[in-house]
């Protein structure tokens, strides 16, 4: 990969000179104790993407500011999760450092009390670069990083926003006109569709339990709220039956065939191929998309928001953060790394070379930042609104992946005619009683 | 008892005790225990008898799920054992060129099941997979493959069965080899067919091979992983999920190492149930008195 990011020295020199002008408002502080730890060593876990290959990347210069030496390591992200997980079960996880997937495991891990509270780090000039401050990070990320007692347990590192790809020359081909609702979605989509020419109108994923990341989108703009005051799941109810019938009439009408098996690599290819006009998923796509090693459709690819529903226009948000096991006896040092790898610096990588969005709006509204975006502008314009319009994509509980199953094998069902409500219903008889006990426990 | 004292051999046994102890014996143990128990990672376990037992029969995708693996297996073990006894058949003879073809041929067996895997996963896809565009070019109409939950098992044993034929292949020709050639040369001055040689001669001679071989592909079969996996994750639905798919997701993803270890104590008694009925046909064909099961 090419070398877009800035040097470190001009990484230091941003950092001072942040702090000379104070841009975030706060007065100027004097920079962190960066030395202080020299000769601490780091375990790190990453899954393994962009973010983690971003960090390893770059690791030297960390050292070289701190003197601390990093061990990492990617695995594949379903495999990190679980190793994490058993790591912290057995009470001497090996590594400081977890990079940990927002969407899955934060109800987890809070309930679990796995991870440091970094709070008072946040607020300690001898730890924290002036520029870092908790209102600098966007509210999801809050969301996501703090427990319902207002401490921040991690630190946003990167999010995804759902985001609709579309095939320029499609709908330049058709005369359709960028849909900005649902209903207009449905009507281009009905329009793009050509079997005959083997080209559809929408792609998205409908295998069971990833096609909920991309099914929560439907409810959320259908109005749909994941739980109740009291904790009570909601998935069920009218909003969640509309926004079924919704997804069910996208991937049945007017999608390839055989879209209930589709993941985000099925549904990419037929994109990529200019086989459908249309497709909803994360916004790390970008890359892939416009590589002409991989994509026929490069330079021809329009990014916008999801379109509103019927009760609103909401972006259904992932993300994943760094967080500090409890048990690291190096938590000051751990903070220092964590700080490094969500820099204005670090963040900048990321966002130029598309690799993720990161959770800070100093990076993300700096002219100068921007202009290094490899990706085309109207990438990064979808990416600027959807910040605006995001909001939690999956409910904030332990038992997820279940959720994510059972729920989710029941929208697939819709995909082969059965019914949105019967489904919604069964399913839920079965995830209830699931998710009253994890929260007993 | 008096006099009695340890046999000389024990201190050779003791190592191999004790690993078997430590990597067999206690693993199962503790699975057992663990089974008995409702234990979610994070909390700590309480004792709940056999509750884990009695909730599989209800768990609709248990229940699905052991068909699946049925199905499975039964196709996993029947095609290559077919198509394996034909390719050993055809490079038993002599042919110019035929080490060449038989090295070319055992290639699927050496590959990375994920790596092939995600191949197929493309070669599967119903907009812009070559096996659709094979079909269109004689006229056939595209297939959902492992994309539609009908033909999901199906599909998904094409894959197995193009990996493993090989190993079929490989063990029956060990077999058609060792057979010798006297029965073959009275039976042509006899004035067999070739069918008829195959059938009551080469056939109940390679018995024994055959049944090593499918309990090979059995035992593979059931506990196939991977290639499901990588391919479909089970789905769509969970129109292909088998029991070591549902007890990954139960085990690793809910966690619920309790109700997953009555899973494991399951499954553990269907293989060896399934391999007991295979030995006990193989005892039944011994190499000697395979003429007389023919």
């Amino acid at each position: 990969m090419a070398h877009f990011g800035p040097t470190r020295r001009s990484l230091l020199q941003g950092t001072l000179a942040a702090s000379a002008l104070s841009l975030t408002g706060f007065p100027a502080h004097a920079e962190p104790q960066w030395k202080k730890y020299a000769g601490t060593k780091l375990e790190v876990i990453l899954a393994k993407g962009p973010r983690g290959d971003n960090l390893q990347k770059n690791i030297k210069e960390f050292t070289d500011l701190t003197g601390i030496q990093v061990e990492s390591e990617q695995i594949p992200e379903q495999q990190q999760r679980q190793k994490a997980v058993i790591e912290f079960t057995s009470g001497k996880p090996s590594f400081d450092v977890v990079h940990l997937s927002y969407h899955v495991q934060k109800r987890q891990f809070e309930k679990a009390g796995w991870l440091a509270d970094l709070s008072g780090f946040l607020k300690d000039p001898n730890l924290t670069a002036p520029d870092l401050v908790e209102s600098d990070f966007s509210a999801a990320g809050l969301q996501y990083a703090k427990n319902d007692k207002g401490q921040m347990h991690s630190l946003p590192w990167s999010v995804d926003y759902f985001i609709l790809y579309y095939n320029k020359e499609l709908f330049q081909k058709k005369g359709v006109a960028v849909p900005k609702t649902f209903d207009e979605m449905v009507t281009a989509a009905e329009t793009l569709t050509d079997p005959k020419e083997g080209t559809f109108g929408f792609v998205g994923r409908g295998l069971r339990n990833a096609n909920m990341t991309l099914w929560t989108n439907f409810f959320l703009n259908y109005g749909g709220e994941f739980l109740d005051a009291k904790g009570n799941i909601l998935t069920d109810g009218p909003e969640a039956i509309e926004a079924t019938k919704m997804y069910q009439r996208l991937l049945t009408k007017v999608a390839p065939p055989g879209v209930a098996g589709f993941n985000w690599m099925e549904s990419m290819a037929s994109f990529t191929q200019g086989r459908s006009a249309m497709w909803i998923d994360g916004v790390g796509w970008a890359p892939p998309l416009e590589d002409p090693a991989a994509s026929r459709i490069v330079g021809k690819v329009g990014y916008t928001m999801v379109p509103a529903g019927p009760k609103g226009q909401y972006s259904a948000t992932y993300g994943d953060g760094l967080g500090i096991a409890q048990t690291s006896k190096n938590k000051e040092a751990a903070y220092l790394l964590c700080q490094w790898a969500v820099s204005k610096a670090q963040g900048a990588r990321l966002l130029q070379a598309g690799g993720g969005v990161p959770f800070r709006n100093s990076i993300l509204n700096d002219a100068e930042v921007r202009k290094g975006v490899k990706m085309p502008q109207e990438w990064l314009q979808s990416v600027i609104d959807s910040a605006k319009i995001s909001k939690l994509g999956l409910p904030v509980i332990i038992p997820v992946a279940e959720f994510r199953d059972l729920v989710g094998a029941g929208v697939t069902a819709t995909l082969s005619g059965a019914d949105p409500a019967t489904e919604l219903k069964k399913a839920h008889e079965q995830f209830r009683p699931i998710l009253e006990r994890s929260e007993k426990a | 008892m008096p006099g009695w004292r340890p046999p000389s051999y024990w201190p050779f046994v003791l190592p191999a005790l004790i690993v078997v102890l430590a990597v067999i014996i206690f693993p199962w143990a503790y699975t057992i225990w663990m089974s008995l128990h409702e234990w979610k990672v994070g909390s700590l376990p309480t004792f709940v008898g056999l509750a884990n037992y009695i909730r599989l029969p209800s768990d609709a995708r248990f229940v699905e799920s052991v068909w699946h693996t049925l199905v499975y297996t039964a196709l996993s073990v029947a095609l290559p054992l077919l198509l394996g006894t034909l390719a050993a058949v055809v490079f038993h003879a002599k042919f110019p060129m035929r080490g060449f073809l038989r090295g070319l041929f055992i290639l699927p067996m050496m590959a990375t099941p994920v790596a092939i895997a995600l191949v197929w996963t493309m070669m599967f896809h119903p907009q812009l997979g070559i096996l659709n565009y094979l079909l269109s070019l004689i006229g056939l109409p595209p297939q959902l493959w492992v994309f539609h939950p009908a033909t999901v098992i199906p599909s998904l044993v094409l894959v197995e069965t193009w990996q493993w034929t090989p190993l079929v292949m490989l063990i029956v020709l060990g077999g058609l080899a060792a057979i010798p050639a006297e029965p073959y040369e009275s039976a042509m001055i006899d004035g067999a067919t070739r069918w008829q040689i195959f059938r009551y001669i080469s056939l109940p001679l390679i018995m024994p091979f055959l049944i090593i071989a499918s309990m090979i592909r059995m035992i593979d079969a059931v506990k196939s992983f991977d290639i499901i996996f990588a391919i479909t994750q089970g789905g769509p639905g969970s129109a292909s999920e088998t029991i070591n798919l549902y007890l990954y997701s139960v085990a690793f993803v809910y966690y619920d190492v309790g109700y997953a270890s009555a899973i494991v104590v399951v499954f553990f008694a269907l293989i060896v149930a399934l391999a007991a009925a295979l030995l006990r046909l193989r005892q039944k064909t011994h190499w000697n008195d395979a003429g007389g099961v023919a």
